[in-house]
This record gives structure tokens, sequence and C-alpha cells, in this order.
């Protein structure tokens, strides 16, 4: 049996966003910049995406800027707002993704910015009263703190870090990247200045995702080329991606409750499992606590054992595709950073199930009973 | 009625056949260790393979981005702004286009000292007075292979010899030009090359670029997008699979059908060229200039060009490149060859591709005709 339990990576395409992706690739293939037929045909979808994925964020069309995926949207706002805007100081944390973290420290490495990471727990949490603390000696810095952690699926709490941002004159970059599509952004009542969106991790294609942002910011272009998304990025579209991310986004928000509710099962029934057949089974983060965790992703953290080291070599052979760290760098031996700043002891073995709509309770069930027989203590007599 | 193949080809069925169904069956992450991440990594390989095999280099020198535009960003600023390179003049062209333009601006506007390298009316630089800008400081020259208003062939190999004589790299945005012509970037000591996927009858929203192992290995270009560290830490960011899948599928088909859709397209741009050059005041851009063959800029005197799209709307032609044609403004590339506004609002762009038939130029000429005579 094969079990696809690595969602945080990359999800499968939904049959319906295909479905709206292949008119674009077949018979409609004008360059939306042209202004005959061809051109404005498809000119119009892409507009009518723009404006799907603004109604279902509850922001304006003119503040969705589509990019080729959630790392140059990221890189987008990041580099855009210090450049344009002058600022001289960031605050992150040591837990961000590396389109966060290697844009930062680049940036500090040249000299643009001072970077201050917050203070996180061996839970993942930031520390509000040090961010605080940051804040108050910088004011108007850059602050980029994700909403759900990738690798150990925390959440940040979103609303006391918008608060602080504002009060101390802040622009707040949040990574949402495996938030969007998973839970409701509600632009009206969020105070960032940017939040992104990576159409792959939510059933939509590779390739494509979004930037948000907040009216009353103006940053400089990050691509130059033509007139393209209002100049803020050349190069032509990604139509179908566009597309295809608008239809994936709008069947998120159609089925999340219900989608929500099965995934949130499978975790539980996860943890409930591990824990039982396991002994000494723990979990990195906050990730088996549902409320204060990402509910497609389980970090699990398993006992001393000599399998550790080809612990998911055995996984994949067993047919349960399932993620070490984070899959979103390439020759991915070196360990995680995340779990890396969280100091899990180096003798247990880190292993993340992230899960999707398409996830069974079979896959569960046969990736938690490939583990148990890993692990399985031979009776000392 | 489709004349406008510049702008963006439409998809050919083998391409898009291989993107769905890499988009159906194949969803894992390409960075990922297990089965499914390996199976879409060898995909990207292939593609990678297919590509170099095109443009004579070799796999590991080929990186996948978004598209030409984004390439070229990178390929800029990540040579201009490395923090090795203490080199502040670029030589460029009036006639580039814009995605290099905006990004030459972009660097002048940060202390940057870039010359212009003009072309004469037939669209034509003068080598010798390329060879004359070069300085100490020369850090490249950024020339096009084939323009995409006019299809004027810069002498590439020319350039590339100049360039590295004077131990500057040459860029080159080759975006017009591969997929039609051959092109070895070896042998016309071209540094980078610059590509995007829909200009060959690949999807849009994919591209790439070759970056010789010279300029990496000395590690003397930063990457554009930092992140995951892709594409060997050049290009972050989740492998686009199934449009890299066809991007390659498309390279490979090129390269069996190129010398085919040359001759066919070039005698229907002949059989264009000859009937438009008979009307009144007409005269075509670029006409003394080596061109590609698929491509016609005519002005005709008197001719009201947005007018004659405007009421041809089944007819898909350009009034200049597709990036700027929302705004009317006379072409910057027409300009630079020295017509006058007038001259340059009044000509039209067609470009050809392989799905056109006699018929379609029959057509064309026939409404040119009705609107001439209209008028
Ligand atoms: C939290 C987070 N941010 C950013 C990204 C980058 O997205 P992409 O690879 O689509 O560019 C990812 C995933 O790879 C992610 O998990
Ligand atoms: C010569 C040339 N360079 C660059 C580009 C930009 O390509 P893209 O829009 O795919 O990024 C184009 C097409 O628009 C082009 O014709």
């Amino acid at each position: 049996m094969k079990a696809y339990l690595d969602n945080a990576a990359t999800t499968r395409l939904d049959p319906e966003v295909l479905e709206a992706m292949l008119p674009l690739m077949t018979e409609q293939f004008g360059n939306p910049s042209s202004i005959h037929a061809h051109g404005r045909a498809v000119r119009s979808a892409l507009e009518r995406a723009r404006k799907t994925v603004a109604g279902l964020l509850h922001a304006a069309p003119a503040e969705i800027f589509f990019t080729s995926g959630g790392t140059e949207a990221d890189n987008t706002a990041i580099r855009g707002s210090i450049e344009t805007l002058g600022l001289t100081h960031a605050i992150t944390s040591p837990l961000e993704h590396h389109a966060v973290l290697h844009t930062l420290e680049h940036l500090a490495r040249q000299g643009r910015i001072t970077l201050s990471l917050v203070r996180v727990d061996e839970k993942g949490q930031i520390d509000l009263d040090h961010l605080e603390e940051l804040l108050s000696t910088q004011p108007r810095a850059l602050v980029s703190l994700m909403h759900g952690n990738n690798e150990i699926g925390n959440l940040l709490d979103l609303d006391a870090v918008g608060e602080l941002c504002s009060r101390y004159d802040a622009i707040f970059h949040c990574d949402t990247v495996q938030t969007m599509g998973h839970y409701p952004h509600d632009l009206q009542q969020l105070s960032a200045h940017f939040i992104v969106g990576a159409a792959h991790k939510f059933h939509g294609p590779k390739g494509v995702g979004f930037l948000y942002v907040r009216p009353g910011t103006r940053i400089h272009p990050f691509v130059h080329g033509g007139a393209q998304e209002r100049n803020m990025r050349g190069g032509t579209e990604n139509v179908y991606g566009i597309v295809g991310l608008a239809k994936a986004l709008e069947i998120a928000y159609r089925d999340m409750d219900e989608h929500r509710r099965h995934i949130e099962g499978l975790k539980k029934r996860m943890i409930d499992q591990l824990r039982e057949k396991i002994e000494g089974v723990l979990f990195n983060g906050l990730s088996a606590d549902l409320d204060r965790s990402l509910y497609t992703v389980l970090s699990v953290s398993l006992p001393p054992s000599d399998i550790n080291d080809m612990l998911l070599f055995n996984l994949d052979i067993a047919g349960i595709s399932a993620s070490g760290g984070s899959a979103c760098s390439s020759g991915s031996e070196v360990g995680s950073h995340v779990l890396g700043a969280l100091q899990v002891p180096a003798d247990r073995a880190n292993v993340r199930f992230s899960f999707s709509k398409f996830t069974t309770a079979q896959e569960v069930d046969h990736a938690v009973q490939v583990v148990a027989e890993l692990y399985k203590r031979e009776p000392i007599c | 009625m489709y004349l406008d193949y510049n702008s963006t080809t439409p998809v050919d069925k083998r391409v898009s056949e291989v993107v769905f169904q890499t988009l159906t069956d194949v969803y894992g992450n390409a960075s990922s260790q297990h089965s499914y991440g390996i199976r879409a990594r060898l995909l990207v390989d292939e593609a990678r393979s297919s590509i170099a095999k095109v443009i004579g280099s070799v796999k590991d020198e080929i990186y996948f981005t978004s598209g030409a535009t984004e390439s070229i960003n990178f390929a800029l600023k990540g040579l201009a702004l490395h923090p090795r390179n203490s080199k502040r003049h670029i030589i460029t062209c009036p006639t580039e286009h814009k995605a290099v333009l905006e990004t030459c601006y972009y660097l002048e506007s940060i202390g940057f000292d870039i010359d212009y390298l003009p072309v004469n009316e037939h669209g034509v630089i003068d080598l010798e007075k390329l060879s004359s800008l070069i300085k100490q400081d020369t850090l490249l020259i950024c020339l096009m292979w084939v323009n995409n208003e006019t299809g004027v062939i810069h002498p590439i190999e020319k350039i590339g010899e100049i360039a590295k004589e004077a131990g500057a790299y040459f860029v080159c945005d080759g975006t017009q030009g591969v997929g039609k012509l051959p092109i070895n970037v070896v042998e016309s000591n071209i540094d980078i090359l610059c590509f995007s996927g829909h200009k060959m009858y690949a999807p849009k929203g994919i591209g790439g670029l070759y970056i010789n192992s010279y300029a990496k290995a000395q590690n003397r270009i930063q990457p554009l997008l930092h992140g995951g560290a892709q594409e060997n830490g050049l290009r972050s960011g989740t492998y686009n699979v199934p449009l890299i899948a066809g991007l390659g599928k498309a390279f490979e088909i090129s390269l069996v059908e190129m010398e085919t859709n040359k001759i066919f397209i070039e005698s229907l741009r002949n059989k264009a060229e000859q009937e438009l050059l008979k009307l009144d005041g007409a005269f075509i851009n670029g006409k003394r200039a080596p061109r590609i063959f698929n491509t016609v800029n005519v002005s005709i005197l008197g001719f009201d060009t947005d007018v004659f799209i405007g009421i041809n709307k089944d007819i898909a032609i350009s009034n200049g490149s597709a990036c700027n044609s929302s705004l009317i403004q006379p072409s910057h590339v027409l300009l630079a060859m020295g017509l006058s506004n007038s001259d340059a609002i009044s000509s039209i762009r067609i470009s050809l591709g392989k799905d056109n038939t006699n018929d379609d130029i029959d057509l064309l000429l026939m409404r040119i005709h009705d609107f001439m005579t209209l008028l």
C-alpha cells in the first residue's frame, strides 16, 4: 500500500482545478498584454482570477499580485519593503522558511539591514515579550514571522503580533504559505502588510503564487520588465497557473470546514495510535496541540533506536512518503534548521507526516503500523 | 486568425499532453527524498538534458525560471550586484526588450554606468563602435539574439568574440531565437542565454537560462530568489515540474522540426512581404539586415494601425511588442532605428508560426487592402 503523507511539501492537483486550467492551455492561448481578441480573452480570465482571490480574502483585486510561487512572493515583500521604505532593521525568528531567512540574511550580509532573531522556547513558541523589546529599541522595523510552521506546525498568534507591529509602527510580513487555503484569512481583520500564498500547497499547480500588499504600502518592482501586474512584476503571466490557483483557492474556501474536520480527525487518529503503540513517542513543537498547530502537520519524535538513521528509507520502502525536515531544499541531508533551533535531542529520529483532503484513514493506519513495527521492542527475557 | 507568434505561441499538442500527464500523475516535490520526489526530479533532469542538447551546452548549465523576464533580471542583477563584482559599466542597446531596458534603468538608478549602443536604420549594430565602448570597467555586454519587433538578428558570434577578448560577460536574450534557429552557446562565446517557453510552443510562466560553468564556477553570479536553495542555490522555489517537463518536450520537438518549420514559414513570410511592399509608401523595417524567417514589420504611409487592429478584432497582429501594446505609443525599437513618430505609429508586426497557412496571409492582405481603400 502507498501512503502520500508529505502534503506540506506539496499537494496533489485537484481534478477540478485541472479542468479549469485546460482551456487556457488549449484554445485560449493569447498573450494577456495583447490588445487583440486572443489577448483580451486571456486577460479577462486573468483578472477574473484576481477578483476571485481578492474576494475570498476580503481584499481588493488591486492588492493581489501574482508571482511564480511562495518564494518569489516572500522575496518581493521583504526586499521591496526594505528597499522602497528604507527600513534598516528586520526582526524574524529562527524557525522561518528559508525563503524568508535566506533573503534576510543576504540583506544583512550586504549591510542593508541589521537582523534580529526573536527568541523561541523549546516548543517553538515566539517570545512576544522579547519581540516587543526588540520593537521598542528599533521601531519601524520589518517583522517577518510565519503563520503556520511548515515543519512543526506551530501557529502564530497573528492578532498579538499584528497589534505589536502597529504599536511600534513596524511593517508586518506574514508567510502564510502553509495556512493559505486551510484557514480563512480575512484581510479586513488582519493587520499584516504582506501575506503570501503558493498554489501547490492547496491542490493548485506548482510554479504560481501571489502576494497581497496592504493598500498604502508602496513597494518597487522586484522583477523588472513589461508592464504586467500593474508594473509590479514584469514577465508574461503564467495564466493557466493563475487560473488554477484561483480555482484551487475557491474550492479550498468552499470545502474548508469539511476538509478541516476530515484532516483533523486523521491527525488525532495518528497521534492517539502512535501514543498507544510506541513507547516514548513525542511530538515536536506544538504539533500535538490541535488548537495551536496546523491540522495538516504532525512532527513526530521517535525514541533512540538503531534504525533511526534508516527511518525515512524504511518508510519509503514501505510505500510511505514523509519528510525528515522540510523538502524545500535540495540535497536535504543537512539537518533541519527548525528542529535545530528547538534543540531536539540528537539521539531521536524526527519525521513529519502531513495530510490533505485526499489522505485516507487507511494511509494513516498503514503508516502507524509500519512505524510501530520498526520500533517494536524486542521482549527482554 | 493568429499572426502574433512573437507575442506568444499556442502550446503544441504534444507539449500540453506532457504537461497534463505530469499535472495528474506526478505530484511529488522534486526536492523530496522519497519515491514521489525522485520521480519528479527525473523529469526535471530529463528536461534539462533536452534543452542542453539544443543549445550545445551540458545539462548542469541549465537553470529553470518563470520566464525570460526573470532570467534576464537574474542574469543582469546577479552579475552586477554580486559582492565580488567591482565593475560598474554595462553595454546594451535601445532596441532590447523592456525586460533588459527596465533592469538596466534600475541598475543605472543605483549607480551603474550604462552605454546604449545605437543601431542604424536597418536595426544593425556597429561592431567597431561596440569595441570602442569597452572599458576596463566593463562588466557585461547585454545584446539580444533576435529582435522581437523586427526580427533583426544580431551577430552573436562576433559579439561573443569581442566580449571574450574584453573579459566581459556576454549576456544574450535569446527569447525570440531559441527553438527557431540553431545555436551553439560555446561557439558563440555566450556566457548567459535567456529563453521563455511560450515563444516556442511551450506554456507561459516557464523559462530558463544557460549560465556557462565559468560564470558559475567562479561564483560570480548571485541568485535573484533566495530560499530553499534549489537549482544549486541559484534559484529557489518549488520546481514547477509539469511546465518544466513541457518545456523539455518543446525543446525536443524543436530540434527535430526546426528546419521544416523554417522552410515553410519563410515561404509564407516572403509572400506576405512581397505583397505588402506593393502598397503605396510601404517599407519593411530591417529589410537590409539579417532577419529571422517568421517576422515582418512593415510601415505603411498613413496607415492607422490602431484603427486597423480595432476594426479587425479577429486578426491577431501587433503594433509593437505585447508588453507595451496596451499603451498607444510608438515602438521604442522603430524609433531607435530612426523612424519618425508617424512612421512608427503606422507600422504593424506580423509574426508567423507553424500553424499558419497560405489562406491566413491572403486574408490579411485582403483586409489591409479593404482598409486602405476605405480611407
Ligand atoms: C512556509 C513556507 N514558505 C514558503 C515556501 C516556498 O514556497 P514555494 O516553494 O512554492 O516557492 C514554502 C514551501 O516550500 C513554505 O512551506
Ligand atoms: C526578446 C524578448 N525578451 C524577453 C521577453 C520576455 O519574456 P517573458 O514575458 O516570457 O518573460 C520577450 C517576450 O515578451 C521577448 O520577446
